[in-house]
């Protein structure tokens, strides 16, 4: 028996780099002689656009709240005084001038319930009587008339806490009412079925611009004589209806999608119809369709800009009105367009992202 | 079927399903009526003790006031029901060119979010953030903004050849109508027919032989041929009606006015991201299995797109590509906030002058059901045509 010898075979040299940031940019930016050129292109436009944008922007911008200066500068910088200058009205509306610590309060607290139910930790039941305690406590704030705080009546209610307050309360209130529209739909008795149906075509076939202009003018019409209601409550029940149109057929695609087993599973139990809904189906559909509902909370958000067109100064609204009515700030309405757009984008792009994580936490079920 | 299914007999008793059902559906009838009818009767005592009146004869009444752009002829004298005809036709203006562009617009940056440049990549995804998270309201004003505050005005306008820019919109020339275009035209209809002989010729050869034939470049060539040959045929007609600089505003040549371009512009803009997200995707829902065996065959990249990607994922797209043309005709009723005469704002001001809020909304209304609903008949026929033929 001879001993074999160890003979270590020669070291291979290393594989090219396929990782870290020069071998990103070889691959992605200059792949083949297609990608580069349009990289070249595309570098070289950026280059022309993006110091020309800053120069207006940031460098050659007028921030104090001068109008002459910004007269001065007009064409070649932006003339962020404007914002300054009118941003309670812009951010508050027409609510009264010392006043609109009310409106400060009331905002903070509906936005710090909207941030505090996007949280996992606190999804209980005790977040319903959250959300009746801070809603009862805007109220008290915005509208007074008692506590000793004067009473601000609802139209001049405006700005961001308004646009907070219809999107926020809309969505809450098309909820339910899409849950059992949804459910209607696959009813199986057709009276149920057909009502529930002609309600959601006729609603998402028109604009929400009709159903607004049937609230503030054709609502009055509707209501039995010396009868009145806010048109703020008006607007609300228009928008709320029109949201729960659209988000009944998103619950609809939820529902469908629960395997047809599960109801016969619960029939063979004998559960009845609400028992199934509420605690076979109901639980895996809704899961499913969150995402398809923060959608449709994002696209209430932007809607309740239209408003607006019915003379309620929200945002949008409130935005025009600090700048019709001042003409020696007429001129930079852009820049004030600019700075709510970027409210709106703020807004819908952290919903967006939080859609994108609550998809994840609901999916985790289906990972193994 | 979200219910048990029925027991064999229906008894006559509230152990029985069926019946509970029958009570449920007449219960829920019976106070959907009531409502309605209570609600009417309302409406009716109202307008009797505010002396509205109510009926369509107010649609043959002068309407009174001026419409700033219109297809055909209309001046303040002319009938309510013509007003209501020209808000229809700018409606219909805006949303059809609206859905064209952004079908192409949409479709480019759902396809760049593939590139393999990851700038493009990058930029529209940017685009698509961007313009998704602002409202499309706010957007309209900025760029009506735009174009009434931006742009010089228009006895000093940015000048292209032809071409005109200025707060009075975009002035170009248009070619005046001769025989040399009656024939251009003729020569276009006759090859529409050769189009369709010569596709259904094609398959005919690619079904025998399995050599596929241009479905685009040759049915090009034809319409563009035969239209340049009726052109010729017809004289050659050269001549233009050219905007001609006036002294306080541009004169003659064809126009379009900044209220239609803003409205145009900020529809195309933001219902071209949401198709955009649409396009990527359907393409991401294309098993990757599929792109690997295409570049197994040896097919290009380009190639793999256009038959083996694109196809299979224009099924998943065009039901909510139809959600978003919808989308975009209902938006253009927004128009009413920039004073671009579409149906809405005709309606509204009608509303005003006359009172009549029930007819005026009801027109409205009707009027957007009835296109949306023929638009997704439309979307369904197509729908079903690209389906999966299963056997």
């Amino acid at each position: 028996m001879t001993a074999t010898v160890f003979q270590p075979i020669a070291a291979r040299s290393a594989p090219v780099k396929t990782e870290g940031p020069v071998a990103w940019i070889r691959s992605n930016l200059f792949g083949d002689v297609r990608t580069a050129f349009g990289t070249v292109c595309i570098v070289l436009v950026l280059l022309a656009l993006v110091p020309r944008l800053l120069n207006w922007g940031l460098v050659n911008a007028v921030w104090a709240k001068d109008y002459d200066a910004c007269h001065a500068a007009a064409g070649v910088g932006a003339c962020w005084g404007v914002v300054s200058e009118k941003f309670r009205i812009i951010i508050f509306g027409r609510d009264p001038f010392e006043e609109q610590w009310r409106p400060l309060v009331a905002a903070a607290a509906l936005l710090g319930l909207l941030v505090v139910s996007c949280m996992r930790a606190f999804w209980r039941p005790a977040l319903g009587l959250l959300w009746a305690v801070v809603l009862a406590f805007f109220f008290t704030v915005m509208y007074g008339g008692v506590l000793g705080l004067g009473r601000v009546e609802t139209d001049r209610w405006g700005g961001l806490p308004l646009t907070l307050l219809l999107s926020s309360l809309s969505m809450t209130m098309a909820f339910p009412i899409a849950l059992l529209v949804a459910l209607g739909r696959r009813s199986m008795l057709p009276a149920i079925r057909s009502v529930c149906t002609v309600y959601v075509e006729l609603i998402r076939g028109v604009p929400l611009i009709s159903v607004l202009f049937m609230a503030s003018f054709m609502f009055p019409l509707l209501m039995p004589q010396g009868f009145s209601i806010d048109v703020l409550v008006r607007v609300l029940a228009g928008i709320t209806l029109f949201a729960a149109a659209y988000m009944a057929e998103v619950i609809r695609g939820g529902l469908q999608a629960v395997p047809k087993g599960q109801i016969e599973a619960a029939a063979t139990l004998g559960l009845s119809y609400w028992q199934t809904q509420r605690k076979i189906v109901l639980p895996q559909a809704l899961a499913m369709v969150v995402p398809g509902v923060m959608n449709n909370f994002i696209s209430t958000f932007k809607d309740t800009s239209l408003v607006t067109i019915v003379s309620l100064y929200e945002l949008t609204g409130a935005m025009s009105l600090a700048l019709n009515s001042d003409s020696n700030w007429r001129p930079f309405k852009i820049e004030g367009y600019l700075f709510i757009a970027l409210i709106y984008f703020v807004f819908c792009f952290s919903m967006s992202r939080y859609s994108i994580w609550i998809e994840k936490q609901v999916n985790k079920s289906r990972l193994r | 079927m979200s219910t048990p299914p029925k027991p064999p007999k229906a008894a006559w008793s509230w152990r029985s399903q069926a019946f509970r059902g029958l009570i449920y559906q007449l219960v829920t009838v019976a106070i959907i009526l009531a409502a309605v009818l209570y609600l009417a009767h309302n409406t009716q005592v109202n307008m009797k003790a505010r002396g509205i009146q109510s009926g369509w004869d107010f649609m043959l009444g002068s309407a009174g006031f001026d419409i700033g752009e219109s297809l055909f002829a209309y001046d303040s004298g002319d009938a309510y029901w013509k007003a209501f005809l020209i808000g229809l036709s700018n409606t219909l203006r805006v949303a059809i060119l609206g859905i064209i562009l952004t079908t192409v617009l949409g479709t480019l940056i759902g396809v760049g979010r593939f590139s393999r440049n990851a700038l493009v990549r990058g930029l529209c995804l940017c685009y698509v953030e961007f313009f998704r998270n602002i409202p499309v309201l706010l957007q309209l004003l900025m760029w009506y903004l735009m174009f009434t505050e931006v742009l010089p005005e228009s006895s000093a306008p940015l000048t292209l050849g032809p071409f005109f820019l200025s707060k009075g919109g975009v002035n170009f020339p248009v070619p005046v109508w001769a025989t040399g275009q009656t024939f251009a035209a003729i020569g276009m209809a006759v090859a529409v027919l050769l189009v369709l002989a010569w596709r259904h010729h094609a398959r005919l050869a690619f079904e025998r032989t399995g050599v596929p034939r241009s479905m685009v470049w040759v049915p090009l060539g034809i319409v563009l041929g035969l239209g340049v040959l009726g052109w010729l045929v017809g004289g050659a007609p050269m001549e233009f009606n050219m905007p001609v600089q006036g002294e306080f505003a541009i004169e003659n040549g064809g126009a379009l006015t900044p209220e239609f371009l803003s409205v145009l512009l900020g529809l195309t803009v933001y219902t071209a991201a949401f198709v955009a997200e649409v396009v990527r995707g359907g393409i991401a829902s294309v098993a990757l299995g599929q792109s690997e065996a295409a570049a197994a065959l040896g097919l290009s990249r380009r190639q793999t797109m256009r038959l083996v990607t694109l196809p299979q994922a224009l099924r998943v797209i065009i039901p909510p590509v139809t959600n978003q043309f919808l989308n975009l005709t209902k938006n253009s009723s927004l128009a009413v906030a920039i004073g671009y005469p579409d149906l809405v704002s005709i309606a509204n001001t009608s509303l005003n002058q006359t009172g009549r809020s029930v007819e005026c909304i009801a027109i409205i209304m009707l009027v957007y059901l009835c296109t949306s609903l023929s638009t997704s008949f439309g979307m369904n026929w197509y729908n079903n045509r690209s389906a999966i033929k299963e056997r």
